[in-house]
């Protein structure tokens, strides 16, 4: 996959920074000081137990959820003078998609390009290959033409995968993309998630197990509780877990934030 | 007076001409308002609609701009009550519906102009259209069919998942509020055909009938205008082909009975598709790179074969290992395609 518009790689570009990162939901505390910053080209795995506020960490690094304090940078700009969005993709953990009338997987897919597409224009060429390409890449172009309400779970997850790899984004934002997907399916996501790295994507999944992800992760980020629990380098599963990063308990303050075991190997780059 | 002869009378030809476009406009605002899961919503500005007519028959003033002016309101807070999805916004559309109704039929009373003339609001009226509401009802109509059609990938976009549009950069909210300002303007346009107690039906029915044959939401968005066209002329055609005869029917309710004569036709064909599709559905999936097309095929696929047979067009297509298999007999001999 080739990307359009590659800029050159100015530090003040970094394209995710957070700091202090304070996150309510219904007015209860949800993220608590995070600060993340992900540099260019990096693939970063965030982990950590149910509830922990992954996904409402990378719901607010979308923009979606308001930041009740701190300053979050997308590309080196603050997020309210960010309008660069066509470099941006996300795959919700779950689609908020209610549409009450069909649409078909194409359809789905099809918005993932609008941020490419200028207002009343028409589809150009480049736009209906993207959409090919991401359909193929995550092996739905057979169903192109089917109704997204008739897929299964892990069919209709595809989908949203897809439709953010037609945007052909340089920061993608992945929630738990591989939950209900198939083994060669999720084979075939990594595959294209390693040449959207080897382009030089910058890459941030949530994922209870990594499976076929885990040679390219670079970084792993756990979250306990709404606040980082860890930052380093990439942990097997059985680590995360090991280390209690998932033990469910409030009365962990910062100052006993756990380090890495360092007993624990950490092979998996070299896979 | 025969049927024909009807026709070139000018009232009635006006009355064809608005029927025609609205139609077409009404459906196509309410695909994106079914898509929304708003079927009522026109519903509710219709109600609130209601006492723009009012005012405007009071004030002595054009019913239809008082009409625009009002039902825009009404929208705007409709969307704006949903926005905030507060577990009361339900009860505060309620008392927004039946404060419009009430208002509106009141409002008539004060003005002494008697209930028959907000009749022809409420159930609409042929005789009613004047040449000024005809050249309003045109450029209304046309200008929410482009906005339909025209937009109707950042519309699809924002109504189908709202938090993907959000982070594509689009301005959610005007879009939203942009959808219900356009059905505020196909409720008035549609007043004076269907009448403001019915016009929901015209936005919804037509959707209704269309999706149960569809997939995709430019196929759904297409049907139904198509459709709302057919009941909307064909509803103006009986009722005034019926007040021959002496009765006295308006032309409201019988474009709604058109169109939900329509849709209990076409449900039978619907149920048909859908389980035929079941048939197909369960298929083993494979990517295309992992399963090429031209693996082994030991038969000739036919009647008797056990691959799920699915009609397409002109010829039949076997399903097995993942493909839909298609023959074709060309000048180099047999050979498949993929689809
Ligand atoms: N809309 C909301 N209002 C209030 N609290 C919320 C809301 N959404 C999530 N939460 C709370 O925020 C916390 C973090 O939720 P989040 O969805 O980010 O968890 P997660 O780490 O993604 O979990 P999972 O592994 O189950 O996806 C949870 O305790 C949850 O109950
Ligand atoms: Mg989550
Ligand atoms: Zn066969
Ligand atoms: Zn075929
Ligand atoms: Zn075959």
């Amino acid at each position: 996959m080739t990307r359009s518009g590659t800029r050159s790689t100015v530090p003040a570009d970094v394209p995710v920074q957070l700091a202090h990162g304070d996150v309510a939901l219904s007015g209860r505390p949800v993220l608590r000081g995070v600060d993340l910053t992900v540099n260019r080209g990096e693939f970063v795995a965030l982990m950590g137990a149910n509830g922990s506020g992954k996904s409402t960490l990378v719901r607010t690094l979308v923009g979606l959820n308001p930041l009740s304090a701190g300053r979050l940078e997308l590309f080196g700009r603050g997020l309210g003078s960010f309008h660069d969005w066509s470099r941006v993709g996300y795959v919700p953990q779950r689609s908020t998609a209610t549409g009450g009338v069909p649409a078909s997987v194409w359809e789905v897919v099809a918005s993932g390009r609008l941020t490419h597409r200028k207002l009343l224009r028409p589809l150009r060429s480049a736009d209906r290959a993207a959409i090919r390409a991401a359909l193929e890449v995550v092996g739905m172009a057979a169903y192109a033409h089917r109704g997204v309400a008739q897929l299964s779970g892990g069919q209709h997850q595809r989908v949203l995968i897809a439709r953010a790899l037609a945007g052909r984004p340089e920061l993608l934002l992945l929630d738990e993309p591989t939950a209900g997907v198939d083994l060669p399916n999720q084979q075939a996501l990594a595959a294209a998630l390693g040449r959207l790295k080897d382009d030089g994507a910058t890459i941030v999944l949530v994922a209870h197990e990594l499976g076929p992800l885990a040679p390219l992760i670079d970084r792993a980020v756990v979250m306990r509780d709404g606040r980082k629990a860890y930052d380093g380098p990439p942990l097997s599963d059985a680590d995360v877990h090991a280390q209690g990063f998932d033990a469910g308990h409030v009365h962990c303050d910062d100052a006993q934030a756990p380090v890495p075991n360092p007993a624990v190997p950490t092979p998996l780059k070299e896979l | 007076m025969s049927l024909l002869e009807l026709f070139s009378v000018p009232f009635m030809q006006r009355a064809l001409i608005a029927a025609f476009l609205v139609g077409i406009a009404a459906p196509a605002v309410g695909t994106y308002i079914v898509q929304r899961r708003l079927a009522l919503m026109g519903d509710g500005i219709g109600h609130v609609a209601v006492t723009g007519v009012a005012i405007g028959l009071w004030t002595q003033t054009s019913p239809t701009w008082t009409a625009v002016v009002v039902a825009i309101a009404g929208a705007v807070v409709i969307e704006v009550v949903r926005e905030r999805g507060h577990a009361e916004g339900d009860v505060a559309l309620a008392m927004l519906f039946y404060g419009g109704l009430a208002g509106g039929v009141f409002v008539t009373g004060l003005a002494g102009t008697g209930a028959s003339r907000l009749q022809e609001f409420l159930f609409g009226s042929i005789l009613t259209i004047s040449v000024d509401d005809l050249l309003v009802t045109m450029a209304l109509s046309v200008v929410l069919i482009l906005i339909c059609v025209g937009l109707s990938p950042q519309l699809f976009a924002v109504s189908q998942d709202p938090d993907y549009a959000k982070v594509a950069g689009l301005p959610v909210r005007f879009y939203s509020i942009l959808v219900a300002v356009l059905a505020a303007l196909s409720v008035v346009i549609a007043m004076r055909t269907v009448g403001l107690l019915l016009v929901s039906a015209l936005m919804v029915v037509p959707v209704a009938i269309v999706q149960q044959l569809t997939r995709s939401f430019r196929m759904t968005l297409l049907g139904a205008m198509g459709a709302g066209l057919v009941a909307s002329v064909g509803g103006l055609v009986l009722a005034a082909a019926l007040s021959r005869t002496g009765a006295n029917v308006q032309p409201g309710p019988s474009i709604v009975l058109v169109a939900l004569a329509g849709f209990f036709l076409v449900w039978p064909i619907g149920a048909w598709l859908r389980r035929r599709r079941a048939l197909v559905a369960p298929f083993p999936e494979t990517s295309p790179e992992e399963n090429p097309v031209d693996e082994a095929h030991p038969h000739h696929h036919g009647e008797k074969c056990g691959h799920v047979a699915v009609e397409h067009g002109d010829h039949v297509d076997y399903i097995h290992d993942g493909h839909r298999h298609a023959a074709h007999v060309g000048a180099e001999g047999e050979h498949y395609d993929e689809h």
